[in-house]
């Protein structure tokens, strides 16, 4: 199956259904070195229509305190950016249908080399690729790069994205849109409200391309979910999640943690969209 | 009048290096910036103001001195000392952070943020922020924290909250890491006076417009005092401000070789130094391509230098493109060679150089013994000594 095909094809099923996609987003290497594809299976298996695998980096400027503490434990474990894609390798071993998104900094996919990372992600079976770092302006080489191999380069729009900017961003954007529905940190605040701006800038990148849009950044439970379930296309839950798993001991304690943490936020989601 | 020079080019590169690697929240505040910066910087009032601040309140111009003492002792060309340490608050930073206060004043933003190493950029933001009457927060590492004590005590004396960074290493890359997340945080109100050449464009080219009075001053004093152009030039490189701001005037005279000193630490080949152009490769941290270190995996590795200011593993990307293309040479100077310099100048010239600045010394004076009497060697004395004494006492074993 190829790449582009499983993020279309997936978020065609939910928009027939109805449904907000969840995408949870976990830090590769934490709590555990060799946990991350059975938490990416729990993950599935609790309502995840879409994975987000953090490639760890040692100096995460766009990251809160969780997702930074997680890097550096998953960097201690020697976590890199060739063991996240043998991870998303293996997971592909038992899912060909989930997509799965990495998210990350460009010195890794630098340092690896553009042409072999994108080479080596789409033999992994990677759908799309965040790098918070690279907005569009510096992309052009890793985005052609990777378009050739069917991944998309996720393109990020924030409540500071002007209209002008807004275009940039839609043309050529493919996969998803990523909506930061905050100005701030991952993790950061109590749980962010969706707003009238927040709504007018997703319907406006929906209209520009065509494409869906997911919400995240501050999104940390079910009541937050379904609040922003309801303006955008899929909605991320990252550093909540990442907390309780860096609580468990083993991959069983993660799996179920997992189980409990989703949930709750499955079933609100749905509530309000369906 | 700052030099209109073509690099860097509109997207903010110089060749392949610098750019705007930042987080979609930060762009709209970095093009407001740009074009803010391209029209200020060619505004006769703005330069104004910015100069009389540099005349009255800084102490400029600062001298241009001839360490006689110093070039007898060791017997080769004359040394000339760049005096940034006479600057207030003593150290070449606050032409920066005096030029980014009126930036900030224009912008209308009432609270300033920085980062801080050796602690000389925080101090220096902290006293133009009580000048203007600006809320200011300076990050700086935990390790900083420690060694810069006296530093720290001036930035809180100032008004001035200085937050301490424990994440990765607890220096200077870090303490950017959290300004950087604290400016994404609070975009709205809070503009970010960083203390080097690097980060996301337009600040690698209004740093360095800031600080190019020191090149300016040094190129017409030199002339003024031995009627031509100096036969090298020798600066530290830490994130490289003040070397770009006595290069960058003399990038043109390409018969002026210009010598950046990167900090060795404990030695090149023991890994533990600061040296990513003479021992680094091209990667993307902090907002910008340049030179830095980090292992094959890409990850930023942790530096060391006995001086906290050069104790950084990237470089302002003005710098990656002066050494591609030859025009400037990048060395090395360890921890031992450092002090040793320091201690020469304090006792043949009564100057008590910053630690930072002791590496551009040291390496001038190895420079200029393979040079002859009548030669120049310009040195940029980036800051003065005092915030590093107990550094030094504590290294000889010395209780204070």
């Amino acid at each position: 199956m190829s790449q582009q095909y499983r993020l279309k094809s997936c978020f065609q099923v939910l928009a027939e259904q109805q449904r907000t996609a969840l995408i949870p987003f976990i830090t590769a290497g934490d709590p555990l070195a060799d946990a991350s594809v059975d938490i990416m299976h729990a993950l599935v298996d609790a309502g995840a229509d879409v994975i987000e695998l953090g490639i760890p980096f040692s100096d995460p400027m766009a990251d809160g305190p969780v997702i930074q503490l997680a890097s550096e434990r998953a960097i201690e474990r020697g976590v890199s950016l060739r063991t996240v894609l043998q991870d998303v390798h293996n997971f592909r071993q038992n899912n060909q249908k989930t997509p799965v998104i990495l998210m990350g900094y460009l010195n890794p996919l630098y340092r690896m080399g553009f042409a072999q990372f994108a080479e080596s992600a789409a033999a992994a079976g990677v759908d799309g690729v965040l790098i918070v770092d690279s907005p569009p302006e510096e992309s052009v080489v890793l985005e052609s790069l990777l378009a050739a191999v069917g991944i998309s380069m996720i393109r990020l729009v924030a409540p500071t994205t002007t209209a002008e900017r807004m275009r940039l961003i839609a043309a050529e954007a493919t996969g998803f849109i990523y909506y930061v529905a905050l100005k701030g940190i991952t993790g950061a605040g109590s749980g962010a409200n969706s707003d009238a701006e927040s709504g007018q800038r997703i319907k406006t990148m929906r209209e520009l391309t065509g494409l869906p849009v997911a919400a995240g950044f501050g999104i940390k439970d079910a009541e937050s979910a379904a609040d922003w379930a309801q303006l955008a296309d899929a909605v991320v839950i990252g550093s909540a999640l990442v907390t309780r798993l860096a609580e468990c001991e083993s991959s069983g304690q993660a799996c179920e943690a997992v189980k409990s943490f989703l949930a709750p936020i499955r079933i609100a989601m749905d509530n309000v969209t369906q | 009048m700052f030099d209109l020079g073509s690099r860097p080019d509109a997207s903010g590169h110089f060749g392949e290096y610098g750019g705007k690697y930042v987080s979609e929240t930060l762009m709209a505040a970095l093009d407001d910036l740009n074009k803010a910066w391209q029209k200020l910087r060619k505004d006769p009032e703005f330069l104004n103001e910015f100069d009389n601040d540099l005349n009255f309140y800084v102490g400029r111009p600062s001298p241009l001195y001839h360490a006689k003492r110093l070039s007898e002792k060791i017997g080769g060309a004359q040394i000339l000392l760049k005096r940034e340490d006479l600057n207030h608050t003593g150290a070449h930073k606050i032409n920066n952070t005096v030029g980014q206060a009126l930036l900030a004043r224009y912008l209308g933003k009432d609270r300033v943020i920085a980062e801080t190493g050796a602690g000389q950029h925080g101090v220096a933001s902290a006293t133009v922020a009580a000048r203007l009457g600006m809320q200011c927060v300076v990050y700086m590492g935990e390790v900083d924290i420690h060694r810069q004590a006296i530093n720290v005590y001036r930035m809180r004396l100032l008004g001035a909250e200085v937050r301490s960074v424990t994440s990765g290493s607890a220096t200077l890359k870090d303490a950017l890491n959290e300004a950087m997340r604290d400016w994404v945080s609070n975009v709205d109100s809070t503009y970010y006076i960083i203390g080097t050449v690097a980060g996301p464009h337009p600040y690698p080219q209004l740093v360095r417009d800031f600080n190019s009075v020191i090149g300016r001053e040094a190129r017409r004093q030199v002339q003024a005092q031995f009627g031509r152009l100096p036969d090298a030039l020798v600066a530290c490189v830490g994130g490289g401000s003040n070397a770009i701001g006595l290069f960058h005037p003399f990038v043109d005279d390409t018969e002026v070789p210009m010598y950046g000193v990167e900090a060795a630490g404990r030695g090149l080949e023991s890994g533990q130094h600061a040296a990513p152009l003479t021992t680094g490769r091209v990667g993307v941290l902090h907002g910008n391509k340049s030179y830095l270190m980090d292992d094959d995996n890409g990850q930023i590795l942790h530096t060391h230098s006995v001086s906290a200011g050069l104790d950084y593993p990237g470089v302002g990307p003005e710098h990656s493109w002066l050494k591609d293309s030859g025009r400037a040479e990048y060395v090395a100077i360890d921890d031992k060679e450092a002090l040793d310099a320091f201690h020469l100048l304090t006792r043949t010239e009564g100057i008590l150089p910053a630690l930072e600045s002791s590496h551009a010394v040291a390496y001038a004076c190895k420079l200029a013994a393979t040079m002859s009497a009548d030669k120049l060697v310009l040195v940029n004395l980036s800051g003065r000594g005092d915030k590093d004494v107990h550094t030094v006492a504590e290294l000889e074993g010395i209780q204070l």
